[in-house]
Order: structure tokens, then sequence, then C-alpha cells
């Protein structure tokens, strides 16, 4: 896949939840590799929807998603886990960290579901909590962290399986503003490292600072797609 | 509507709606209290039903605590009729002429054509059916009033009012007619005629034999009856009483089919009833740990602490109810073909499960129920109601973490380890889950030992199942028998045992063999006929499983069951002088057997016994165990032509099974699985609850790539591990409740089992029973996670 490739391909989908309406109606959207796209909506715009389709959480109505090459809305609930352990991290506006397990056993989580090597992934965990400057609380309890520190874990585990495609469900909307502008300077930093990033979000401000390319959505379809000055800067 | 009635409908709707919404647990709930009803009901009916139909007749017919027969050459008739006076004795009657004779039919009656030999009977010369004790009830005809006419104990002799005896060995070879049949409830005679007509009877210059009929003032106990009969025995000069038998023996051989039923169902009754109760607080438990919003909002709404209690215990009575009407109708159905027999044995109507049970096993069962319900439910009416709304549900415990910390460094796939570590987060469901695998592994090691105990029991009962062969010599009658032949044509004669014994060690494929001849005497100690099986040639080989003492190596030895003990009042070591028409031998009682052939009531001994009471001492029977490999069809033919010469016939030794342990058996089994079951839903009960209080983290797995079957083997392992422990923690205990449970069994038929069939647990069984608590485990989980694996991954993130 060159640089510019699509790891995103989107075409006409429409996803409608019983009688109601469409929640999105044949939406097509393209992303490419590097790309930040950063997606704004009212609540019950589509947004999270778009979100579960790319991840493979759920499935489209009629339309086609492939990702890194990937049809994903057909996949059976194994190919579904598959796909998420090889080509997906995610990141949650409320964390979804097991309370019960350490910050490196929250990050080693999807490494070992993927069945990779002890010694490799150990390894891996520790080079992101470290890149993440989290390492100091490798061994402790997500409770005992702050908002932004839970955040940063998140992602940690979000990169652990080095994902082609990182999905961020208001990943500040928790978070105090101190916390919140943490987090999006990291993920500002890893677009800028070449990581494709899909950004669901209310914040305005975040989507400016760290997004390359803005969609909006409105009752589930696409009103308006941005590319930002900066990202053409970046 | 009045405020009060609307308040009613609402707890009803919310009570109907939670009913509804948990049908998985109502289901358990269902099955468990019905289960245990079942069990109870049917153990406590037939421990009270299968005695009513005797203790009604026999209050009816103030029968005897005690028949005792004398020997008149040792007591006088006055002596006898002087211990009316004994210590503890409130009634009595006789002394009765009493003798044994062996009539011939002398006329067709009913199924008997005339001129048939049936075997010896009892005959007490008494003027009539009245009196203070053992009122005899005519069933069809009228008393004997005069000489010349018999009346027979119903079920004795199938001969009826008209039909003719002869009785061939009493002075006169007199013919009787038999005027009527009756029925002592205690079986005080075979046979009745006048106190002349006894008199007649018997042989001229020998003593007259006396029957006596005691009731107690205390009798309720073995102990008591032993007691009476002790001071009895005193009142009369040594030796005088030759015999007797109480009321409580012939009680319980009345009723001990039935009565074997009784220690297992209670065991069942009782596990059922403690499982119950734990699914049950489980159950409850659960929906309130589930619904602590939902509580909240009844709170908000107006429902008072009181309202909220009762909601929950009625979600948790209104399926046991359903259960216990289940229970109750599957109880007395099931009581039916075990009960059928017992009345009629009477008199009386069919048994049946008295009302009160009916009435007192479900309330009691309600009642445990409602207290299980109530601890729980209690707690969901003192939650605060803000906490309970803002709360939502009731948060996760913090523990666990050391556990989730190691197993995540065992060299095991996360799933797995995950898994492993669930338990200890919740160790109070994780204690109750694995009450209930170790109530449903003990369940299963009982029921197993149950079922091998039978087997055991099943394949040593009769004393003809060994060896593939039988070879039956002639001389009519069944196989083996001399007592009884059929009138007519001549019986052929029985083959020479030599020429049997030398046709049988000449044929190839033959290992060993032993014959048996039958003989009916008297015995001391016994009233009536006693079947003698006399052994000829070495039959360690074959014999009955011992309880005590030894088999039979020499002349004048016995071995006799703990039934025959018990009626004859003796023990090992002890001698039975045995009686046929006028000689009489000794034999010693060497050793105490487990049979239930002639209601265990045979003595078994060499041929030498009968030939020195001048009987017939020639078997009738050979049994014949073949070579490994001898092919059983073509011995049988090689031997059939060696033996058709000599005048015997070999035969196939079929297996002759009991149908009172077949329904055993199959009762055993139902229970085992109903309890299995109710196991294994507690099981998948408290999986539901942990995977939907986790279901949350379940999707954030999901999400990060777990798939359906790395789902389904966390959850499932998440129970594993408190399988494995708890299976092998509840095989001792079901071991030990067999152990318990077993030797009641044989005690409520009046037999002790061998410790060979209650000792039916080997390693290999053992260490398979062991996992029985992983299978129901792993079972009741299979089903929650399967739902874990399907859950929708997006909805389970939505979850709070």
């Amino acid at each position: 896949m060159t640089a510019t490739a699509p790891v995103i391909d989107i075409r006409d989908v429409t996803r409608t939840y019983g009688q109601g309406p469409p929640a999105l109606a044949e939406v097509t959207l393209s992303v490419r590799a590097g790309e930040a796209l950063a997606v704004l909506g009212p609540s019950g715009s589509g947004k999270s929807t778009l979100l579960n389709l790319i991840a493979g959480l759920d499935r489209p109505n009629a339309g086609s998603v492939t990702v890194a090459g990937l049809r994903v809305d057909g996949l059976s609930e194994a190919g579904s886990a598959r796909y998420r352990r090889a080509t997906i991290g995610m990141v949650f506006q409320f964390f979804n960290l097991l309370d019960d397990l350490t910050v490196t056993d929250n990050v080693l989580l999807p490494a070992q579901l993927a069945g990779v090597h002890r010694a490799e992934a150990r390894r891996r965990a520790a080079g992101l909590l470290e890149y993440l400057r989290i390492d100091r609380h490798a061994a402790a309890y997500p409770g005992r962290l702050s908002g932004g520190e839970r955040q940063r874990v998140a992602v940690a585990r979000a990169l652990m399986n080095r994902p082609a495609l990182l999905l961020a469900d208001e990943p500040t909307g928790a978070l105090d503003s101190a916390s919140g502008e943490d987090v999006r300077e990291l993920l500002t930093e890893l677009n800028a490292e070449g990581q494709t990033i899909i950004l669901v979000t209310h914040d305005l401000g975040l989507a400016e600072s760290c997004a390359t390319r803005t969609v909006e959505l409105v009752d589930g379809r696409i009103v308006r797609d941005t590319t930002h000055a900066t990202a053409v800067a970046r | 509507m009045s405020a009060l009635a609307r308040r009613k409908g609402a707890l009803g709707r919310v009570v109907r709606a939670g009913v509804g919404r948990r049908r998985v647990q109502t289901a358990v709930m269902i099955l468990t209290t019905l289960m245990s009803v079942t069990a109870a009901v049917l153990a406590a009916g037939l421990l009270v039903a299968s005695r009513a139909p005797f203790d009604h007749a026999f209050a009816e017919q103030d029968g005897a605590h005690l028949t005792a027969q004398f020997d008149g050459a040792k007591v006088t008739a006055s002596q006898l009729a002087a211990t009316a006076r004994a210590s503890d004795v409130t009634a009595a009657a006789g002394p009765f002429p009493v003798l044994s004779v062996r009539p011939r039919t002398a006329s067709d009656s009913g199924p008997l054509p005339a001129g048939v030999d049936l075997p010896p009977l009892t005959v007490v010369g008494r003027a009539d059916a009245a009196g203070g004790v053992d009122r005899v009830s005519l069933v069809t005809g009228s008393w004997a009033t005069r000489p010349g006419q018999i009346v027979v104990a119903y079920d004795e002799v199938p001969v009826e009012p008209g039909g003719r005896l002869t009785l061939p060995t009493a002075p006169g070879s007199p013919t009787l007619t038999v005027v009527g049949v009756a029925r002592s409830v205690t079986g005080t005679a075979d046979a009745w005629v006048t106190p002349e007509q006894a008199e007649a009877l018997t042989t001229p210059g020998s003593p007259t034999a006396y029957e006596m009929l005691y009731r107690f003032r205390h009798a309720g106990t073995d102990a008591q009856v032993a007691a009476d009969r002790a001071a009895i025995t005193g009142a009369v000069p040594k030796g005088a009483m030759s015999g007797s038998h109480s009321y409580l023996a012939v009680r319980q051989q009345e009723t001990a089919n039935a009565m074997a039923f009784v220690p297992f169902l209670a065991a069942f009754g009782v596990l059922g009833l403690l499982l119950s109760v734990l699914v049950i607080a489980i159950v409850v438990s659960g929906a309130v740990g589930a619904a602590t919003r939902r509580i909240g909002i009844l709170k908000s709404l107006g429902f008072t602490p009181a309202q909220v209690v009762r909601a929950y215990v009625g979600q948790a009575l209104i399926p046991a109810a359903v259960g216990c009407a289940l229970g109750l109708g599957l109880g007395n159905l099931l009581a039916v073909p075990v009960l059928g027999e017992v009345g009629t044995a009477f008199g009386g109507p069919s048994a049946s499960i008295p009302v009160w049970i009916d009435v007192v096993v479900p309330a009691a069962a309600l009642a445990l129920v409602a207290g299980a319900a109530l601890v729980p439910a209690l707690r969901a009416g003192r939650l605060r109601t803000v906490q309970a709304i803002s709360v939502g549900r009731t948060p996760g415990a913090g523990r666990g973490h050391l556990a989730r910390r190691l197993t995540g460094r065992l060299p095991l796939p996360r799933a797995v380890s995950l898994g492993l570590a669930n338990p200890f987060a919740r160790p109070a469901r994780s204690a109750t889950t694995a009450a209930a695998v170790a109530f449903g592994a003990a369940t299963v090691t009982f029921g197993v030992g149950l079922a091998l105990t039978l087997g055991a029991v099943q394949s040593g009962r009769m004393l003809d199942s060994a060896g593939s062969v039988v070879v039956e010599t002639g001389g009519g009658g069944p196989p083996g028998a001399q007592a009884v032949h059929a009138g007519g044509e001549p019986d052929r004669p029985r083959a020479d045992p030599a020429e049997i014994a030398a046709a049988l060690g000449a044929q190839r494929g033959t290992s060993r063999f032993y014959g048996t001849a039958q003989a009916e005497v008297g015995a001391s100690g016994i009233a009536g006929a006693t079947t003698v099986v006399a052994y000829q040639g070495d039959a360690s080989w074959a014999a009955p499983r011992m309880v005590s003492g030894s088999w039979l190596d020499g002349p004048g030895q016995a071995v006799v069951t703990t039934r025959f003990l018990k009626a004859a009042g003796i023990r090992v070591g002890d001698t039975v002088t045995l009686r046929e028409r006028g000689r009489q031998t000794s034999v010693r009682i060497v050793g105490e057997a487990f049979f239930t052939q002639g209601e265990g009531m045979e003595l078994l001994t060499g041929t030498s016994t009968l030939a020195a009471l001048g009987l017939d001492a020639k078997p009738g029977q050979y049994n014949v165990e073949t070579r490994p490999g001898t092919d059983p069809a073509h011995y049988l033919t090689a031997l059939n032509a060696a033996l058709d010469p000599v005048g015997a016939v070999a035969l196939a030794n079929t297996a002759n099974t009991s149908d009172v342990i077949v329904t055993m058996n199959a009762l055993i089994g139902m229970l085992t699985l109903m309890l299995v079951v109710v196991a294994g839903l507690g099981v998948l009960n408290t999986v539901v609850l942990d995977t939907r209080d986790r279901v949350h983290d379940l999707g954030v797995l999901k999400a990060l790539g777990m798939g359906p079957r790395q789902t389904v083997t966390m959850v499932v392992t998440s129970v594993a591990g408190i399988g494995l422990l708890a299976g092998a923690a509840a095989v001792p205990a079901g071991v030990a409740l067999h152990r318990y449970v077993t030797p009641l069994m044989g005690n409520a038929v009046g037999m002790t089992l061998p410790a060979s069939d209650i000792a039916v647990y080997h390693a290999p069984q053992l260490a398979v029973l062991a996992l029985g608590g992983l299978l129901i485990a792993v079972t009741g989980a299979l089903l929650p996670a399967g739902w874990a694996a399907r859950k929708d991954t997006a909805t389970a993130l939505r979850s709070e």
C-alpha cells in the first residue's frame, strides 16, 4: 500500500435500526493512510455508527466497508475479531480499561489475544509506556491514575498491535481541559508519525488541532468534508 | 378500586414481570423444587404409606405381637395358659394345637388339578376366628366348625372353598373339605381346623405342639419384643419354646420392597431441598444484585421496603409453587407402582401417599424457599433509594487483583488466564457455584454407587445364577424342587447324580459344577415350612456373598441370611433343628449370607442334611461353569447329546432380574439426572449473572480482538477450576453418603448387605467421578458462554 492509498473505503453504506430513520444513509467516504479524520456532528447524527462499521462491530444494511484492503462488512464474528486484533486500535471516551488489571496487563491484552510471543509483547508494551510517558505507572491499577493518564494507557493499548488504523471515540470527552490538551497533543504527535486516525468528537477544537480532515454528519449523511490548512502544511 | 387494591395490583405486576423476565432462573427454581418435592413426597409417603395397610389391619385384628410355638413334650397346656400372666402381656390366645402337614389336592380347585402335592402347611387347631388376639378375618366361606373341615390362609394355599385336601402323612390319611379362606395379619397359620381335628391329625404317641399368641404393653421395637419374648421363655420350662416370630419381622417382610426405597429417596430429598435453598438464594440474590436500579425506581415510585421484600420473595415463591405442584403429582405417580401391592396384601385398598404428606412436604418446601429468598430480599428492601438509582448496579468488587496478576503470568493463553482469575473477583458467588457443583458431583457419586450396589445385589440375590449352564435332572416341578409335583402322569425319575457328574466331567469345556436339591421342612424358630437348598459338590465358587462367618465346608453346617437369623432369634454359631415327618437333624449356622431368593428365608446346607431327614438328596439341578472361550451353543448341543441317555437336559442359565431393583435403578437414574440438571442450571445461573455483570468488560475485550472461541474459553474456564475442585471435594461426600445409606437400605428389608456390595468404588471410578464436577460446571457454563460470544460488542460497550 502506498502512502496515499485509501486505508478506508466506504461505499454507499446505509445502516438502519428497526423501523426508524437510517443512522447512516448512502454514505461514501475514503480515508488515505496517514490522514487524521475527525468525524463531527450532533448526537444521533451517525458518528458512532460509522465508527462501529469501520471497527467491524456492526454491519451495514447496504453498501460496503473496506479497511486496509479487507471487506469488513461481511466478516464472521471470529473474522471480525481477527480483523480488530490486526488492523484496528480503539480509544474510548471512558477509557474502557479493565480495572482489575494493571496498566501493563491492560496494554498487553491485544497482543496476548493475538498470540504475540510473550517476550515480544512485553518489549512492545514497555516501549509504548515509555513513549507515552506512563511507564512509572506500569504496575498500577487504572483506578489510581488521572483521566489523562488513563487515556494514555488506552492509547498504548490501542497501539499495541501496531494497527493500521486508530479509532478514537470522543477521546477527550471525559477529561478535564488539561488532560484533554494532553491527549490532543498525543494524537497530533501520533498522526505526525504516520498513524492513520479516525476521531469521532463533539470537540471542534480537538478536530481543528489534530485532524487533517473533517467530515460532518447530519442525520446520517455527510454534509461537509473539509481538508484543513494545517494538515496541508503538516 | 381502593388504594390498597391498586398497590397490590402494582406489586403483583412487578412480581409477574420479574418472573417473566428471568426465564432461565424461573425454570431453574421450578426444576429444583420439582425434584426435591418429588423425592421428599416419595420418601415420606413410602415410609408412612407402605406401613399403613399393615398397621391398619394389625390394629383392626388385634394382631399378635408375638406368635410362639412350644414343644408339648416339655410344657403342658396349663403352663402355657399361665404365660398370659407373664410380665408385659396384655392379652393372649391359645394354647392352640399346631402341626405340620403335607396336603395333596383331592379335587380340582381353581388352577390346581387333583393329585398335586402342596408344600407343608402349619395347621392350627382353633375353635373360632374371634378372640382378644389375632381375630382372623374370613375372606370367603366360613370357619371350620367340625372335623373334616379346614380353612386355608389367603395367598398361601390356592384352593377355594369346596375343594378337598388329602393329608397322606397324617394318621388315616384323612381328606378335609376347604370351607373358608381367611387372613391372619401376622400369618399365625397356613390353615386352621377345629381343635378336635388337630388332635386327630397328630401322630399317636407323639407330643402335641402348641401355638400361643401374645399382645404386649410395650412392643414398638425389636428390643421390646425380644424382652417380652424372654419373659415368656422364662415362664415355661427351658427349651419349651421351639420357635417364635415377631409382628415387626412380618411387617418388615411385608413392606420390605417399599421400605427399601425410603433411605435413598430420603437422601435425594434432603440433597434436593438443600440444592433448592442454595439455587433459590443464588437466583434471588442475583436478581437483587442485577436490579439495584430497578429497586431504586420502585422505591422512588412509592414502594415500601416491605413491598420490595414481598416482590422478591414472591418472584421465588411463584416458580417454587409450580415446582411443588408438579413434584407432588410426579411423587404420587411414581409411588403407585411401588405401593401397588402393599395394600391389597392385607385386604385393604391399594396404598397411596397420605394427604397430610401431600400438604406438609410442599408447605415445608415453600417455607424453605421463602426463607432462602428472604435474606437477599431483605437486602433489597434495605437499599437506600438514592444510592440504588445512582449506583445502577452492584459495583464490581475490588477483589481478585492478586489472582489476575498471578494467572496473567502463567504460560497460558490469555483467555484461559483471564477465566481462571474470574472466580476470585466474586468469592461469595464462586462459593455458591462451587456448592452447586459439589451437590451435583456428590449426587452423581452417590447415584453411581447406588447403581453399582444394586447391580451387585441383582447379580448375587439368586442362588442359581452361577454358571452359564444349568442341567435339570427331571423329577417334576420346578428345577431342583421336590416338594411339589403335578399329579396325573407319573414324574420322570430323577437322573442318577453319578452319571450326570460323569457326563459333565467328560464334556470338553466344563470348568466346574455343583448340584442342588431342594426340600421344604420344619425349622426350629421359624413358623411354617422352610425351604432347604442342599448343595452337592464344591459350590464355594458360586456361593452367595457372605456377610459374616464362612461358606459350607462340611456336613451338618448351614448358611442363612440376616433375615432368617432375626426371624429365628439366633446368631452365627447357633444350631437349628430341622424336622420332617418325625425325623429331625441339627445343623450349625456357620455363615450369614446375602440373597433374596425365597424372601431370604431359605436355609443352605449340604445334601447330607436331606439324607439325614430321610429325604431324596439327589440334585434336581446342576450349575455348570464353562472354560473361558467355550462356545455356549456348541457346548450345550454336545452336553445335551451326552445327557440325553441319562435323562437330564442342559439349558443356558438366563439372568433373572428383580422388578424392584429395576424400578429402584430407574428412580435413582431419574433423581440423579434431575439433581445434576439442577446443579448444572445453578452453575448456568451464576455464570449468566456473572456474564451480565461483566458484559461491559466483555465488550472491551471483544473490541480489543477477543474472538468467539476465546470468549467461550474464558467463560468456561471461569468455572472449570471451581468445577474441578468442587468435584474432587464432593466425591468423598458422595462416597460417605453411599456408605451411610446402603446399609440402611439393607436394614429396611431385614438384610445385611455384604461389605463387597457396599465397597463398590474403585480408584479409576473415583477419578472419573471427580471429573464429574468439571463436566457439570463446563456444561452449565456453555450456554452463557455462547451467549457471551454472540453478544453484540457495540451494545456490550454501551452497557453500564
